[in-house]
């Protein structure tokens, strides 16, 4: 079946109008009756869409009537659809690997308008693949068993939610959180839009959940700091921060928080993004996941100057949960697949000093405001100035820090919504007059345009302008003692100084600051923006380019909770899908040695990265360990004697193709 | 370090106060400055607005003599002449119809402008080139207990924002807190004083004036420190007409190179002090210690 | 004076993980560039083998353009550094040939980087333009004939030698 040495080459070739995609810019039947005429050619056609049933069907039926042996098809980027087509050559009874993809679409009618340029093109890379198909040989995919358990990166909502979902399944999974509690930014919330439904009570289960639940096992105030490996057989070290107390033994008692040397909580506490106070030893927040205290090791005295009367080891009395030998350990799992949730950080208010944030007590920004009116924050729900009166007026200002070509271009999509329903609580809470100054409001999702309705009525007034300054400075005298607000409403065509007592800014989202790290981590890309990349916009939203990786949630791009929970369902069915087939395929692109062509110089062994290659003292030859080799290459281009190969990148096929581009005019 | 100066009118004229505190600091700190031989007006008057291209051709022509005097850097303090000088030297960069004038105006005359001189402001050349640490070791007298409102006004950092944030500058902050002063957070340090506007829209003028003056004095600062002669003048000279309007708002505008000069022991006669309409007066102030006004 | 008309040619070995994948975002952007070149997909850039680039300017490029991962961000590691270290070598390998070392071009174009394709290509694209065809082929035959005549001159002088002795 397979064509041998010797066997005459008969090749097909298809070019594909891609509808008008292709075929708009490049005349597809001039290429076809081009490519016809090349020696080996048995069969030429165009065809309106080459992926489609039909179009496959046309395929196997030639290998079969015209005894073909080699394919060539013209159409979209091989990342795309080569599966697709090596899948049709293998059902008409071929080799897949007799096949070779030619990219006509994003490398040539997408983006070239001349359409005589891009048809010669088109032609150009047609013949080159032509040539190098003769040289294409049969290989064999290799299966390698996917390890079944699942690392979650990021206890947030995305992560939480994925974690759930794939143990729910019955699927071990480790959740890897680098805070002493899970929960993420959602645990912050009072309330949730559009439903104004608590974000407590939705979340809390949850995060029970994931600590009782037994195929989860839980590290918190832990970090991914290795990972090795690839798609189905993942080596990751995991550093697990020293909490000084065994998660084992604590019952959350917090009895050794109350009898802390430090009698009153002083310092800052960052659940409460600083308003409030904690202790040295302490809890992050009532409904914490784990129920285990932690001791913050910049804070405490026994773990700082060794000097302290340790207080709170007596308190936990037998229980001996209190533990100040506990030092930094690092852990390896084996994991298939790994998933990563690992979120945002909000916009640093500081960078736009026009609005004062950090200069005007009473500027506080969403999340804050969001601390201020929930009955676990600072002041038990309270929303007050800083000098402790009810505010009579709030403002608004959207997009702090998003849309904004000095700081972030981007929209962080929840602010708007979010805003709202802060102005909605202040309302509710104070009765304060609200402003909100906006860009442009943004209420897309399900139940949000009626919720920006529900605002209007509620007697919110909406200024749209982007605001230039927040000062101190009156004009008027209504203005003495209050913040100014100078902005262009842009409706009105005026601008306007808005007395006000609060500023709420509205900060936007970006990446977290280490997500350049994470990314070389988990061998994943970011877009310019800081996002991790997906593997394709819309088509393969929570995957990366690395296979067995995963993406959920705002590390992604800026999105709301139902958004971060779908991507998180999805990214688990993605991981469960790998899983539960057992095995994936490897691409037979490794690299091999000619062993009558090897001199035994040993200058490839140091190149490989994966450490596949080793040397064979008794054969004084260089030996490739094809399950270690990830097909790069390196190797063979640095091989003075040309011994070291590789399938499907042969010297003979690249030099063809070389040869090919460049010999039609 | 030796200097290019190119003193403007203003120097000569009604800021005088600035020239006579600018030049003993800078002696005092070891920097030569050399004035600009022949010099003319920068053409920061209403010359811009009249011909732009004539009006950079005369600015250029400052420039071109600093360039033959082969100055690497002009020390130019009034922020008008500051703005126009650059300005002119962005223009005759990117605009090939203004190079073009500019070549033939100053070709007539035998000179020519490369650009090869940086128009340095003073307040970037004493704390960027010689130094907070050098002026630290100046310092004699403190300013304790001085409370100071930093005013840098809008031509310095806008719209080439050189050597400072173009909203929120800081390098008068930095310079007045190395001379042991107090500064207080003053949020209106670019905003507009009034200047071009108090001999035409007296009522508009007066009152960007007053609310300066009003907020500097409400924010507990002693002296309004400035590095404009035209917001000094302003901020100065007005008190009379505010007041009817608006009740006193009474506090001193400065030169920040004269408080500088107090800092460093210079004798009070050295920096002009007297030359203000509001007097100036340090709050531990014996009598005749520091300045005392005329009348 | 360059000659407009001159449309140079490319080749480009693109890395499969971000140079490729860039040139593939420019396409779904519709970004707009020049024709002028022509992609052979690779693994890593770590595969060119300095033999690839010089058997292109032997059969006719005009310019050959590698690109790979960012220096850190290689896919299989490193093998990014290696490809820089070979193009270095091979610079300088081409000015001693003679070829003007702009028309060997190494880009770091990451995944996310489809405009940054646009961009290099319509730059290298103008600079060949400017530089004129490199025009191997036609130069090999020139020489190729030289060597032939030289050859066939000294064949007779041996020749001619062979029969005074003989």
């Amino acid at each position: 079946m397979n064509a041998g040495a010797g066997t005459e080459i008969r090749t097909g070739f298809y070019i594909c109008h891609c509808g008008q995609n292709i075929a708009g810019v490049v005349d597809c039947p001039a290429v076809a009756e081009y490519v016809a005429r090349l020696p080996s050619v048995v069969v030429s056609r165009d065809y309106k869409y080459m992926c489609s049933d039909p179009g496959q069907e046309l395929i196997k039926q030639d290998i079969r009537e015209h005894n073909l042996n080699r394919i060539v098809v013209a159409s979209c980027s091989p990342l795309l659809h080569e599966h697709t087509f090596r899948h049709a050559v293998e059902a008409g009874g071929l080799n897949p690997f007799l096949f070779q993809m030619v990219n006509i679409r994003e490398h040539d009618s997408w983006v070239h308008t001349d359409h005589a340029a891009a048809t010669e093109k088109a032609k150009a890379l047609a013949y080159a693949a032509v040539r190098r198909v003769r040289f294409h040989t049969a290989l064999e995919t290799k299966r390698v068993s996917v390890h079944p358990d699942v690392l979650v990166v990021g206890g947030g909502i995305a992560g939480i939610h994925a974690s759930l979902t794939l143990a729910n399944a019955g699927k071990k999974v480790f959740l890897v959180e680098r805070e002493p509690s899970i929960g993420g930014h959602m645990a912050k919330f009072d309330k949730t839009f559009p439903t104004l439904d608590c974000a407590a009570c939705i979340l809390t289960p949850k995060m029970s959940a994931v600590g009782a639940h037994e195929n989860i096992t839980l590290w918190s105030y832990s970090e991914v700091v290795k990972v090795e490996g690839y798609v189905g057989n993942y080596q990751v070290t995991v550093k697990r921060k020293p909490r000084y107390v065994n998660e084992e033994l604590c019952i959350g008692c917090q009895e050794c928080i109350r009898a802390c040397v430090y009698k009153e909580a002083k310092f800052p506490d960052e659940f409460n993004v600083g308003m409030g106070k904690r202790k040295p030893i302490y809890i992050p927040f009532p409904q914490a996941v784990p129920q285990v205290v932690v001791i913050d090791p910049a804070r405490c005295l026994q773990v700082k100057s060794g000097k302290c009367k340790q207080t709170c080891v007596e308190a936990c009395a037998d229980r001996r949960a209190i533990d100040f030998t506990q030092r930094e350990e690092l852990v390896q799992i084996k994991v298939g697949n790994i998933i990563v949730t690992t979120g945002f950080k909000l916009f640093d208010a500081k960078r736009i000093p026009q609005y004062g944030y950090g200069v005007y007590p009473n500027v506080v920004t969403s999340i804050e405001l969001e601390r201020l009116v929930t009955s676990s924050g600072p002041t038990g729900g309270e929303l007050l100035l800083r000098d402790g009166r009810t505010p009579q007026s709030v403002a608004f200002i959207l997009c702090v820090g998003s849309r904004d070509y000095r700081t972030n271009r981007w929209c962080s999509r929840t602010c708007c919504m979010h805003s709202m329903k802060l102005a909605q609580l202040v309302r509710e809470h104070t009765g304060a007059d609200v402003t909100v100054f906006y860009l442009d409001i943004r209420a897309p999702g399900k139940g949000c345009e009626e919720f920006y309705d529900k605002s209007l009525k509620d007697g919110i007034q909406f200024v749209r302008g982007r605001v230039a300054e927040v000062t101190d400075w009156a004009v008027t005298p209504e203005e003495e003692g209050k913040l100014v607000i100078r902005a262009e409403d842009t409706l009105a065509g005026l601008v306007r100084r808005i007395p006000v007592d609060m500023i709420v800014l509205a900060v936007g989202m970006e990446p977290q600051s280490d997500a350049q790290d994470l990314r070389r981590l988990f061998n994943m890309s970011c877009g310019t923006e800081g996002w991790f990349l997906e593997k394709h916009p819309k088509l393969a939203p929570v995957s990366t380019f690395t296979d067995g990786v995963f993406i959920a949630g705002c590390c992604q791009g800026p999105k709301d909770i139902p958004d971060s929970i779908a991507q998180a369902g999805a990214a688990a069915a993605e991981a469960m899908a790998l899983i539960d087939r057992g095995y994936i395929e490897q691409e037979p692109n490794t690299a091999y040695v000619v062993e009558e062509d090897c001199s035994g110089c040993k200058s490839c062994i140091p190149i490989c990265p994966y450490t596949a290659i080793t040397f064979d003292e008794a054969k004084a030859k260089a030996c490739i360990n094809p399950a270690l080799c990830k097909g790069c290459g390196t190797c063979v281009a640095a091989c003075p004697s040309g011994s070291i190969r590789q399938h499907l990148f042969e010297d003979e096929e690249i030099m063809s193709e070389i040869e090919g581009v460049l010999s039609h005019a | 370090m030796k200097y290019s100066y190119f003193p403007g009118c203003s120097l000569k004229g009604l800021g005088r106060a600035y020239e006579e505190s600018l030049l003993p600091v800078m002696r005092h700190l070891g920097a030569e400055m050399n004035e600009l031989d022949d010099w003319n007006c920068c053409g920061a008057t209403a010359y811009m607005s009249v011909d732009e291209q004539l009006a950079c051709v005369l600015a250029a022509r400052n420039l071109a003599l600093a360039e033959k005097a082969g100055a690497r850097d002009l020390i130019t303090p009034c922020s008008a002449c500051y703005l126009v000088l650059n300005k002119t030297k962005h223009y005759i960069e990117d605009s090939p119809a203004i190079r073009a004038a500019v070549e033939r105006g100053l070709g007539a005359a035998g000179l020519k402008c490369e650009g090869t001189t940086s128009v340095r402001h003073p307040l970037d050349v004493l704390v960027n080139d010689i130094g907070l640490d050098v002026i630290k070791e100046k310092v004699v007298r403190p300013l304790k207990g001085l409370k100071v409102a930093p005013y840098y006004g809008c031509q310095v950092v806008r719209p080439y924002a050189t050597f400072d944030d173009a909203w929120n500058p800081t390098t008068m902050d930095r310079l007045l807190t190395t001379l042991g002063a107090e500064v207080v957070h003053y949020p209106l340090k670019t905003k507009c004083c009034g200047a071009s506007l108090t001999g035409t829209l007296p009522e508009i003028g007066l009152r960007l004036t007053y609310i300066l003056l009003k907020e500097a004095v409400r924010r507990g600062a002693d002296v309004i420190a400035t590095i404009c002669p035209l917001c000094q003048f302003n901020l100065d000279a007005y008190h009379h007409q505010i007041e009817q309007r608006w009740g006193p708002v009474r506090i001193p505008t400065v030169y920040f190179t004269q408080l500088m000069g107090i800092a460093f022991g210079l004798p009070a006669k050295q920096l002009a002090l007297g030359r203000s309409f509001i007097p100036f007066r340090m709050p531990s102030a014996k009598a005749g210690e520091a300045v005392a006004p005329r009348t | 004076m360059p000659d407009a008309a001159f449309q140079p040619r490319i080749v480009a070995f693109f890395c499969n993980w971000c140079t490729y994948t860039a040139a593939d975002l420019a396409g779904v952007s519709r970004f707009k560039y020049a024709p002028n070149v022509r992609v052979v997909r690779l693994m890593c850039s770590g595969r060119v083998d300095p033999q690839f680039i010089l058997s292109a300017f032997s059969q006719g490029a005009d310019g050959v353009l590698i690109g790979g991962c960012h220096i850190g961000d290689c896919h299989y590691s490193e093998g990014n550094l290696k490809t820089l270290r070979r193009f270095q070598m091979l610079r300088r390998l081409l000015r001693g040939l003679g070829i003007d070392e702009r028309r060997l071009r190494l880009e770091w174009i990451s995944a996310a980087e489809g405009d940054k394709v646009r961009v290099i290509v319509n730059e290298m694209t103008e600079q060949l333009r400017a530089l004129g065809p490199l025009g191997l082929p036609g130069r090999f035959e020139e020489w190729d004939r030289e060597a032939g005549r030289t050859e066939a001159e000294a064949a007779g002088s041996e020749a001619r030698e062979e029969a005074a002795h003989a």
